[in-house]
């Protein structure tokens, strides 16, 4: 499994949003999310996005208030992580324009929807901006 | 009518998810109160009948149990129930939930399969999307074998939404339920020359995984790949399929070729850094063999290395140390930017550039690196301080001491560490001052110093760290007593009062080392006074010029004289060459310690008057002692005590007369505790203890639970056993307590009364009287040179004498030869499974290599229209599927060649072979892995026996016609 998990933190250290590609127990989630949290959140901007955590490899970008990590295998492309980062945010700026932590608070389920079309299994599967948002904008449409 | 009219009022009072969310944020101060009031409105929420209402509840449940990490294993039936709402945006949630907060053993994922199902072949194919993203995530066996005819339908759907989705499924379904390859597999590979780039990043994705579980079923299909990876403009793909490659090229010798070129091509054009790394990374890993590309790729390496971006610099440390094992000039050539590195701001960043450091390390560059290291370690925080110390440590005690030549300067190097002020690698350190102590007879002078140096500043004794580091000092400064200058000073510097801050088993070890200092001081005094040698004078003399290595020196003929003399009187009764070489050879130490002329016998005239003062100040500090409360500290301070009260008296009585043979019975004495003391420890090999015959009638599976019982009625239960060892058996690294044993000479006689009624009494746990006297003989001692000549074959005496000639060869610059290190033959003992564990997913790779099998005919055909191609394939691939197991055992080893692990399987199988007995092994592995290709003997074999059954075998099974 190339992707392990998905986080967004806030730069106080709340999780926005988890997604895991494989079972963990809410405590064994917790657990991890605080050590992970606690090593990446001190690193400062002149030092690099990759932390070696247990058997995972983190890889992470700020945007803003919001942590986005990434946790993968170790012998996954870190570069490549990073532009599927920032994939994730750009698909979610185009959809609700101008993206802040409170989009994603507010509108969590788009978000692991946003998610569920880019990666299946930890695989990345999507990585066209427009083919990743059309459910959601025809489910907007017919919701609306 | 009640029951709807209250889901009414329900429905309009409830909270929903974005009400949840505001007052989430409102609650600033109580938010668990908050969450498990929510939590209260939920659980009656949930059992309404209205679907709105039960789904809103479950949106707010996922919520708080993706966010907040709350229970909702209780609400799995209700998410059942929503899952299988008609409504999409209901089926929507309930789908969300369960992939969520489903698993393997959550019971109600047994009724889900119809509803799966149903949606799976929906004709709305949102609805089919939402069953694949569950399935994705949550299926089972069960889900699987159930669902894999659907699946197989979905594989060829029209819409790429879709067949994206259940290729992406495959990978879980065959993860839990392999025989689905036998349905799949081939709509899942044809699916890999779909034109849509979207269907074949997803197949790819999935190829990916599965060959990193077992890449050799996948050969076959390296046409197939090597046509995206010349062929894709997408780098999502490439990436993947470099992945891939990565994986096949080391089992197919003929592959490299195929894709270097385009591989570099890609290094060149690209622009995206993440697929140029990909690059580098197949490079140097699969693709080693192609000097080229290799060269090309450490270019690359090398800008990310001085790149601006700390990423890319971390990453071109991480390739590099990638490189290392087998390119170790790309990490020399880039020596500069990797040092440089060790200042970066960012500790991921120096920890990487350490790692290379430490790979860069030779014996010719030993010194200057660690010269480096230290300053840095320094200057740096305790935690990057411990790492270098500790990389430093490791990698100079590899292999025993492999890459150090100058022992001198590794202890002194050593005891500088222990100085550093954040240093807290006690136990290592500590470790390897004994070590070498043990091993290296000629380092032993130096370590003398070390350890005075660190004895004698009372500062230290004050830093927790450095207890340990100091137990050592004390260890190797009692057992080399011989060695050092001036053995009064030492003692003054064990007994020192801050001493009282050591805790108690470190104190008994100082306390230890003052009898041994002390016996030796008085065993000097009594034979300068007697002025006649008697014979264990000589044989100490003998033994010492054994130890060391008196080199001829020009400069002080007078001393070389006087040596030479000694050793040529060593079997004349009449002389005692401690006194005759004491003036020159004590002035010319002086002079010449660093052409390490070493003097024979520690120089010390003691008087009378400085021996009484020496037992008058012992006597006086031990008596405070003898009320210790430790019991370690209390026994030997009492023995000392007890030791020196006796020698006083005889001495002070005897201070007047000047007669030979006046202190009879304190020399006896004496001479006895030096014996006691001057047999020399050696390293154990960890797996000694195996090579002990268990006597007959000894069970040791045996029960021992009644054991406690007994126990209660002794006081020294193990001293006894430890009788039974005898001598040699003391010659374990816990020196300390093996001394004491050895100290007693009166052994077993001395067994208290009770001792010995307890051993009648209960004669089943010891073991018997005459066989333990017999069963030590079996054993050789560690350091018996003998059984060393006797037992290496000739084989091995090849080897070292190939070995040695190299050495000498290469080193005819330096100013000595490397001392010997004794070394054991561990490697029996590490525990190696004998054979390699069996790949966890055997049953799916094995169902590809059937499917791959049954469809070669179907892909030749296609792909290549002569016919008799495909028979030829056919019979060559049952070669490979039928491989006999001895022979993937090979492969095995010969795809892994690791050079971390100087001990692959296969060798340790061959030393098995050549016989248990071996003890001192001259084998330099890894040394001579790296630098003698040329004069490999042995193992070199078993290395071609692996190799050569690789070739046949990978050629066999893939004789893919791309290659033609």
């Amino acid at each position: 499994m190339g992707i392990r998990f998905v986080l967004m933190v806030n730069k106080q250290g709340q999780t926005r949003l988890a997604q895991y590609y494989e079972y963990l127990t809410v405590e064994e989630r917790r657990t991890l999310e605080g050590e992970i949290v606690r090593k990446c959140l001190a690193r400062n901007e002149h030092q690099c996005s990759f932390v070696e955590h247990r058997n995972y490899k983190i890889v992470y970008r700020r945007y803003a208030s919001l942590f986005f990590l990434v946790g993968v295998d170790d012998g996954e492309n870190e570069l490549a992580i990073l532009e599927f980062i920032h994939l994730l945010v750009e698909t979610m700026d185009r959809h609700f324009g101008n993206v802040c932590e409170l989009d994603i608070m507010f509108h969590l389920e788009k978000v692991h929807f946003m998610l569920e079309e880019m990666v299946m299994n930890g695989c990345i599967v999507e990585t066209s901006k427009s083919n990743i948002l059309t459910p959601i904008q025809l489910m907007d449409k017919t919701s609306s | 009518m009640a029951g709807s009219s209250s889901s009414i009022m329900d429905n309009l009072f409830q909270r929903t998810l974005d009400d949840l969310i505001k007052s989430m944020r409102l609650q600033l101060l109580n938010e668990s109160t908050f969450i498990s009031k929510s939590i209260e409105d939920i659980r009656r929420e949930i059992k309404s009948t209205d679907p709105q209402t039960k789904s809103t509840a479950l949106q707010k449940l996922t919520y708080l149990s993706a966010i907040h990490g709350v229970d909702m294993s209780w609400a799995s039936f209700h998410v059942v129930e929503v899952m299988s709402s008609s409504l999409f945006s209901h089926k929507r949630i309930g789908y969300h939930a369960a992939s969520i907060s489903f698993h393997d053993s959550t019971p109600v994922l047994l009724l889900i399969t119809n509803q799966l199902r149903k949606d799976l072949s929906s004709t709305n194919h949102f609805h089919a999307s939402l069953a694949l993203h569950c399935l994705s995530t949550i299926a089972t066996l069960d889900l699987s074998r159930d669902l894999t005819p659907d699946l197989f339908n979905l594989l060829s759907s029209s819409r790429v939404f879709i067949r994206n989705k259940a290729i992406a499924v495959v990978l879980r379904v065959f993860d839990k339920y392999p025989d689905a390859v036998r349905v799949c597999f081939k709509r899942l590979v044809e699916n890999l020359e779909s034109s849509d780039p979207h269907v074949v990043t997803a197949v790819i994705g999935v190829f990916c995984e599965l060959s990193s579980k077992d890449p050799r079923p996948y050969l076959q299909l390296a046409p197939e790949f090597h046509r995206i990876l010349v062929n894709s403009k997408n780098n999502w793909i490439l990436i993947k399929v470099l992945k891939i490659f990565a994986r096949l090229a080391p089992l197919e010798p003929r592959l490299g070729k195929k894709i270097v070129e385009p591989i570099c091509e890609h290094i060149r054009r690209s622009g995206a850094k993440s697929l140029v790394f990909e690059c580098v990374r197949i490079v140097i890993t699969s693709l080693s063999d192609h000097e080229s590309a290799v060269k090309l790729a450490v270019s690359k390496i090398r800008e990310l290395l001085v790149d601006q971006d700390p990423n890319l610099r971390y990453l071109g440390l991480h390739a590099l140390s990638v490189a290392a094992p087998k390119h170790l000039w790309a990490v020399l050539e880039n020596k500069d930017a990797v040092i440089k590195s060790l200042d970066d701001e960012d500790s991921n960043i120096k920890i990487e550039s350490l790692r290379l450091l430490m790979a860069m390390v030779s014996e010719s560059n030993v010194v200057e690196i660690s010269r480096v290291l230290l300053n840095y370690a320094l200057k740096s925080d305790p935690e990057f301080c411990n790492e270098i110390l500790g990389s430093v440590l490791t990698t100079c005690g590899r292999n025993d001491y492999e890459i150090i030549v100058d022992f001198d300067w590794y202890v002194s190097l050593l005891g500088e560490m222990a100085t550093i002020p954040h240093c807290q690698k006690d136990e290592e350190i500590e470790n390897q001052l004994i070590d070498i102590g043990m091993r290296v007879k000629d380092a032993r002078l130096q370590l003398v110093r070390v350890a005075r140096d660190l004895l004698i500043d009372p500062a230290l004794l004050g830093n927790v760290y450095l207890h340990r580091i100091l137990c050592a000092a004390a260890w190797v400064a009692g057992e080399y007593v011989q060695l050092v200058r001036n053995p009064l000073e030492l003692i003054d510097a064990l007994v020192q009062p801050r001493t009282n801050l050591l805790p108690p088993s470190i104190r008994a070890v100082y306390i230890n080392s003052v009898l041994k200092v002390l016996s030796f001081c008085l065993d000097c005094y009594l034979d300068q006074d007697e002025g006649t040698a008697s014979s264990y004078c000589c044989n100490l003399a003998g033994e010492q010029s054994e130890m060391f290595l008196v080199k001829t020196h020009t400069e002080a003929p007078e001393l070389v004289a006087t040596t030479r003399e000694g050793s040529n009187y060593e079997q004349d009764e009449g002389f005692n060459p401690r006194n005759t070489t004491i003036e020159s050879s004590d002035d010319l130490s002086d002079e010449n310690d660093t052409d390490r002329v070493v003097t024979l016998l520690s120089m010390k005239n003691f008087t009378h008057e400085s021996v009484v003062s020496l037992l008058n100040r012992i006597e006086l500090i031990f008596s405070s002692l003898t009320a210790n409360q430790d019991v370690e500290v209390l026994e030997r301070a009492r023995n000392i005590f007890a030791f020196v009260q006796l020698v006083k008296a005889e001495i002070i009585d005897n201070s007047g007369q000047n007669v030979d043979k006046k202190y009879t019975q304190v020399s006896a004495v004496i001479k006895s505790i030096r014996d006691a003391f001057s047999m020399e420890l050696g390293p154990v090999s960890i797996s000694a203890q195996g090579r002990v015959a268990v006597p007959d009638g000894l069970v040791l599976n045996e029960n021992l639970d009644d054991l406690k019982a007994i126990c209660g009625d002794i006081e020294l239960p193990s001293s006894s056993s430890f009788y039974t060892g005898g001598p040699q058996f003391g010659t374990a690294s816990d020196a300390s307590s093996s001394n004491l044993l050895k100290n007693d000479e009166s052994g077993p006689s001395n067994e208290s009364t009770s001792l010995l009624e307890h051993r009648k009494r209960h004669g089943l746990y010891y073991l018997a009287s005459d066989k333990s006297e017999t069963v030590p003989n079996d054993y050789p001692p560690a350091n018996d040179p003998k059984a060393n000549s006797n037992i290496n074959d000739e084989a091995d005496a090849l080897a070292k004498l190939t070995e040695q000639s190299l050495l000498l060869k290469k080193r005819t610059n330096q100013m000595k030869p490397r001392p010997v290190v004794v070394k054991l033959d561990d490697g029996d003992a590490a525990p190696i499974p004998d054979k390699r564990p069996e790949p966890i997913n055997d049953s799916l790779s094995g169902a590809i290599k059937d499917v791959l099998g049954s469809e070669a005919n179907l892909s030749v055909s296609r792909s290549n229209p002569l016919d008799k191609s495909s028979t030829k394939r056919k019979g060559k691939k049952k070669l490979g599927t039928d491989l006999p197991s001895e022979m993937k055992e090979n492969l095995g080893d010969a795809e892994k060649p690791d050079p971390e692990n100087p001990n692959p399987s296969s060798k340790s199988k061959e030393r098995r072979r050549r016989g248990k007995e071996k003890i001192v092994e001259g084998e330099e592995p890894e040394q001579r892995g790296k630098k003698k290709s040329s004069h490999r003997h042995g193992r070199h074999k078993t290395h071609q026996r692996a190799n050569s059954p690789l070739n046949v075998v990978s050629q066999a099974p893939v004789i893919p016609d791309f290659l033609l």
